[in-house]
């Protein structure tokens, strides 16, 4: 079967800055696959040329099996795509959003107010759908986009930095949105983060992104396990790049939660 | 947690769409777009009466003393006759140019971006848009007509001309709307683009027929006016609403040329404003 995602040399350059320097990159069907790297990696980039945002040549990418460049259509049909922004439209309220994505994705009208009904659901945003989407926090505005990228019923889901700006719980409901999403669809999930930790929790696979290009992929344990007994991720990408990831502080703050969860768990 | 919605058994469209599906969507996401610019009008109906507000005070202040001085000789209908088809032509400028000025915000936001990945071809986008700031100049132009009623103007009945009516503001919409898009396409950064917009609304008023007759601009204004889709607008309006005399034909043909020219060219642009 062909992979869900599959990238061949893929470059991409800004003026004088390599953004993406001859990115290879294999996403199989129905995993959650973690595109790690620190700010300015080029994460955004190639996410941006795997949703036609920026052009790509031909044999470049392909989306199961679809040529990003010839059926660019064909290709948008198939995935669902959060942006790196907190991007919904705060004026309308949050199952209108949904809607709208639901129109736009050519979702028949005849059931098209049930499988909104039904993401937002499963987003558990029910209570709050007929909210402008501009009260909602961060986390239930990320849950709302979530609903938008999902009532198509698409078969790669792309997630540019979901939890990024997000306190704690919200990352945590976030993670366990995409987990639950996989679960219930089979569905292949690409998601980027600059936060190591939350992708060795979550990620059966991951690649780590390190100007333009990826330095080692595998699974979590598997990079750690390779640089011995007691490796973080985070070791692992300093092996690999020779350097610090930026935004250790918010992985400090992840684990200072999960210890205290721990800490909670053992006394309750 | 309920059930999620699974991908559909095959991927209906594997091949670029032809001009019959294309013509289809372009339709679809119109009406999706008008959909959608309603309901925000109904979240935010004070936005109907804070936009009034200007045109309000042209009608009032600016009408009301340049009908008792008689500064400007409009012949036989009053000036504030003259002049409420003007403003509303400007209400409508207005309106359409702050569309160029969202597609920015928009851009930032990360909702083009979204927009963008959706199968939906780059010309549905910008007509859907074009076609939204027309709907919003008609809502505007509900509130600016009663305004002009209560202060007296005489306004024509005839639901034909009331049609002609909103397929003028429409098309003059579309193709402001989408010049706005085209110079956010060009500057990519909103503060230009405010300036630019500044720069470009007043003169595109002030050069064209909204507050005076043609006949009393200096030469160059009439050239200016000539190629100014404003004129042709306020000009149609004019005509259909206090049956001034106006090249109809004329005045639909060079607002549908402009309107399409204009739409395809921001079309081109958009995925530059996407890259940015
Ligand atoms: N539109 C653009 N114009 C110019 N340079 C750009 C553009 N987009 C990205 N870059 C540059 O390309 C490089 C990669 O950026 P990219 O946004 O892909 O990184 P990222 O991994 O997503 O980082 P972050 O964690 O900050 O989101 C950076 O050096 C960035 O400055
Ligand atoms: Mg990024």
């Amino acid at each position: 079967m062909t992979p869900a995602l599959r990238c061949v040399g893929l470059r991409q350059k800004f003026g004088d800055t390599v953004a993406v320097d001859g990115l290879d990159l294999e996403v199989e069907r129905g995993e959650v696959f973690g595109l790690l790297g620190p700010n300015g990696a080029g994460k955004t980039t190639t996410i941006r040329m795997i949703t036609t945002l920026l052009p790509a040549p031909p044999g470049a990418i392909q989306v199961l099996g679809r040529d990003v460049a010839r059926q660019r259509t064909a290709v948008r049909r198939l995935i669902g795509y959060v942006p790196q922004q907190l991007s919904a439209d705060g004026t309308l309220t949050g199952r209108e959003n949904v809607a709208l994505f639901a129109r736009l994705y050519d979702v028949p009208r005849v059931g098209r107010a049930a499988q909104v009904a039904a993401v937002l659901d499963a987003m558990d945003l029910t209570e709050a759908a007929d909210r402008p989407s501009k009260t909602y926090s961060g986390g239930m505005v990320r849950r709302l986009e979530l609903a938008q990228a999902l009532v198509s019923a698409p078969q790669l889901l792309i997630l540019d930095e979901p939890t990024v700006g997000l306190d704690p719980v919200a990352r945590d409901s976030v993670w366990d949105k995409i987990a639950s999403i996989r679960a219930a669809t089979g569905m292949t999930v690409l998601v980027t983060t600059h936060a190591m930790q939350e992708a060795d929790e979550h990620c059966e696979r991951v690649a780590l992104m390190h100007r333009g290009r990826i330095r080692a992929q595998g699974s979590p344990d598997d990079l750690k396990d390779a640089l011995g007994p007691g490796a973080t991720l985070d070791d692992v990408f300093r092996h690999h790049t020779g350097n610090a990831l930026t935004g250790d502080n918010e992985n400090g703050g992840m684990r200072d939660v999960r210890a205290a969860r721990r800490t909670a768990r053992r006394v309750g | 947690m309920s059930a999620l919605p699974v991908a559909p058994p095959a991927a209906s469209a594997e091949t670029e769409p032809g001009p019959l599906a294309l013509a289809r969507t372009v339709a679809s996401r119109i009406a999706t777009t008008c959909l959608v610019e309603l309901q925000k009008l109904r979240h935010d109906r004070t936005e109907l009466v804070t936009r009034a507000v200007q045109p309000a005070l042209w009608l009032l202040v600016f009408g009301q003393v340049f009908t008792r001085i008689r500064a400007i000789p409009t012949g036989s209908t009053p000036y504030l006759d003259f002049l409420a088809p003007g403003i509303l032509a400007q209400s409508a400028l207005f309106i359409a140019i702050f569309y160029g000025i969202q597609i920015i915000w928009e851009r930032d936001a990360g909702v083009l971006a979204k927009l963008l990945v959706t199968p939906t071809p780059r010309i549905a986008l910008v007509g859907a848009k074009a076609f939204a700031a027309g709907v919003r100049a008609v809502a505007q132009a509900v509130v600016v007509l009663v305004l002009a009623l209560i202060l007296g103007v005489h306004l024509a009945t005839n639901p034909l001309k009331i049609i002609a009516l909103v397929a003028a503001l429409l098309l003059g919409s579309a193709f402001f709307c989408c010049l706005s898009i085209t110079i956010a396409g060009l500057v990519l950064s909103r503060d230009r683009l405010m300036g630019i917009g500044q720069a470009i609304t007043m003169p595109l008023f002030f050069a064209s027929n909204a507050l005076y007759p043609v006949q009393l601009m200096p030469g160059w204004l009439q050239v200016v006016n000539h190629i100014n889709p404003l004129s042709y607008e306020v000009e149609a309006l004019r005509g259909l609403l206090v049956g001034t005399s106006a090249r109809l034909l004329l005045d639909f043909g060079v607002l549908l040329a402009s309107a399409i020219v204009m739409i395809a060219i921001a079309s081109a642009l958009l995925p530059r404003l996407a890259r940015g």
